[in-house]
């Protein structure tokens, strides 16, 4: 116990910390030990587990065939396409309307307190979601919802008898929207903030016009924070459940609705099955999250 | 200027549309449930029913264990990060983001088929965690993760850790007190932000407490959908409101601190 002693002197100026003991540099560590052990078996082990069980068998035995299953069994490939088709539109186009409503209210001239109703107003859709999301939508557009009927009402058409449906890709989409665009906003307001306007001043200046200053100056430097919250919604959509199950059961095939229904019976038949499908899942997550921090770190250069 | 404006407005009332169309079809459609007329009576139906009472409950209970354990771990350790280990944030910055990464269906599935038979050591079980509770609240405590801990370290970064500590330790502070009445009182909009998230989070869940098959608002408002019309409507908004209440305080409590918040679980 030879170094202890050391411990109780702290000096008035805190101790510089390359003097300290071996001792205190271990204690320090220790410190930090509930919030990583937390995070092992919470959120590491279970997602370890998921990838080794994806290589098990039904016996138990080692396999590829629960991965070769998820590119070859047809409904899982088509649950993998719709949910990439419909994170991807959704992500796509919350992007682009997210943007232009963050630069409506930031850069277009409107009353100021407009511009905090919607960024309140965003955050708080950026959090309603999940089942009375999809409740909210059912009562909209549904079979008796109120743009049905007023669409019924104007051209006397029951848009639902025409053999449309909501409960299809598109359906959902425009239900995720609603979670996806303001997220887009949340962001983007403060990153058309942080444009200067020696920028644009400097732009004008040297004989550049409104489009200049947009091609050349503006757009660069938004650009890594546009792909990057990109790509967050994409992992936005990608990984939600509850709205999807709520809004249309298991009438649309989405990747986090097989698992669910695995989840709690095993449809599958096969556990292994349940496992590779989360595994890819897990990896396309990962590669999206990748691309985030990459276009974060380029997006942080200019925020200085 | 003036033609921008206009298109301007243009995207604004767009927006506002998709914001209130839903909003308003909900309260049209709630209302509707004697025919011809407008009345409050699915409101009624949903408030007279004590397993809305019960399932509120348990959601508001879950949510509070979850906020507590999620401060016991993550305002130390974040301190502890700002204070004397610079070099572990990565470490710990990377956790915090890997619930962006693990889905909420996902971690659920691991962690169901990880600890289905309870935590065994050698073989012996030393923690049942199916019947209890925890796999739920541990759940929440990984979800809210990102937004209790971005919450504390801007909270942090505002304040100088480092001057406040050495201060309070010259002058013979102890931990506890250097916890309790210097580091705390300082961190209580940022601690307040996260508490106010977690709590948005965890009252509307669904994925999780539906899964592991634990009773909460989520779950029986999707039940309630799945047997009755108009009802579910109106338990939507009760759930609107509260998340527009918890948004709502936690941007009032952090005006003027720079905390930004995004995004909930789905």
């Amino acid at each position: 116990m030879g170094p202890v002693k050391e411990a109780h002197t702290t000096q008035p100026n805190g101790g510089a910390p390359k003097a300290r003991p071996r001792l205190n540099a271990i204690l320090d560590w220790l410190a930090l030990v509930p919030f990583f052990l937390f995070a092992l078996m919470f959120l590491v082990l279970p997602s370890i587990s998921i990838f080794f069980r994806s290589f098990e068998a039904v016996d138990g035995s080692f396999t590829f065939e629960n991965i070769i299953a998820i590119f070859t069994v047809r409904d899982f490939v088509n649950a993998y396409k719709s949910s990439l088709s419909i994170s991807l539109i959704t992500a796509i186009g919350g992007a682009v309307f997210g943007f232009l409503l963050a630069y409506a209210v930031v850069l277009g001239g409107l009353p100021r307190a407009l511009r905090t109703f919607m960024v309140t107003f965003s955050g708080v859709a950026s959090n309603f979601a999940g089942v009375p999301l999809a409740f909210a939508f059912i009562a909209t557009m549904g079979n008796a919802g109120l743009v049905t009927r007023w669409i019924e009402g104007i051209t006397g058409v029951d848009i639902h008898a025409q053999g449309f449906s909501i409960y299809t890709i598109t359906g959902l989409s425009i239900v995720y929207m609603y979670f996806q665009f303001p997220l887009m906003v949340l962001i983007m307001a403060p990153a058309l903030d942080g444009l200067r306007r020696e920028w644009r001043e400097a732009c004008e200046n040297l004989g550049g016009t409104s489009w200049h200053y947009w091609r050349y100056v503006a757009f660069p430097i938004l650009l890594p924070s546009l792909l990057g919250t990109t790509i967050l919604l994409f992992g936005n959509a990608f990984g939600a459940y509850a709205t999807a199950y709520a809004f249309s059961g298991s009438f649309i095939n989405l990747v986090p609705i097989l698992i669910g229904a695995q989840m709690q019976g095993d449809v599958l038949f096969n556990p292994g099955l349940g496992n590779a499908l989360a595994l890819g899942m897990i990896i396309i997550m990962g590669v999206s999250m990748l691309g985030y921090i990459s276009m974060q770190r380029r997006a942080a250069r200019w925020t200085r | 200027m003036k033609g921008k404006n206009i298109w301007a407005w243009v995207i604004l009332l767009i927006g506002f549309v998709y914001f209130f169309l839903p909003l308003f079809a909900t309260f049209e459609f709630s209302m509707r449930m004697i025919k011809d007329r407008y009345t409050f009576e699915a409101y009624r139906q949903a408030f007279a029913d004590p397993r809305f009472y019960l399932n509120f409950g348990f959601s508001f209970a879950w949510s509070l264990l979850t906020i507590l354990v999620s401060l016991l771990l993550v305002v130390p350790t974040a301190y502890w990060v700002h204070w004397r280990m610079r070099k572990a944030r990565p470490w710990v910055e990377f956790v915090t983001l890997m619930p962006f990464v693990v889905p909420a269906v996902v971690l659920v599935f691991g962690m169901s088929r990880l600890y289905g038979g309870g935590l065994k050591l050698f073989g012996m079980p030393i923690l049942v965690l199916t019947s209890t509770p925890i796999l739920l609240v541990a759940g929440y405590v990984i979800l809210s993760l990102p937004y209790m801990y971005r919450a504390v370290d801007t909270g942090l970064r505002a304040i100088d850790v480092r001057t406040l500590t050495e201060a309070a330790l010259s002058l013979g502070a102890g931990w506890r007190v250097i916890l309790l009445q210097v580091i705390f009182p300082n961190l209580r909009t940022a601690i307040l932000s996260g508490v106010f998230l977690t709590f948005a989070i965890v009252m509307g869940e669904f994925t999780f407490a539906s899964l592991l098959a634990w009773p909460a608002f989520g779950p029986y408002m999707e039940e309630i959908g799945a047997m009755r019309a108009y009802t579910p409507q109106a338990l939507s908004l009760v759930s609107f409101l509260l998340t527009w209440g918890s948004i709502g305080l936690l941007q009032w409590v952090g005006r003027g601190t720079g905390q930004e918040q995004i995004a909930g679980a789905h």
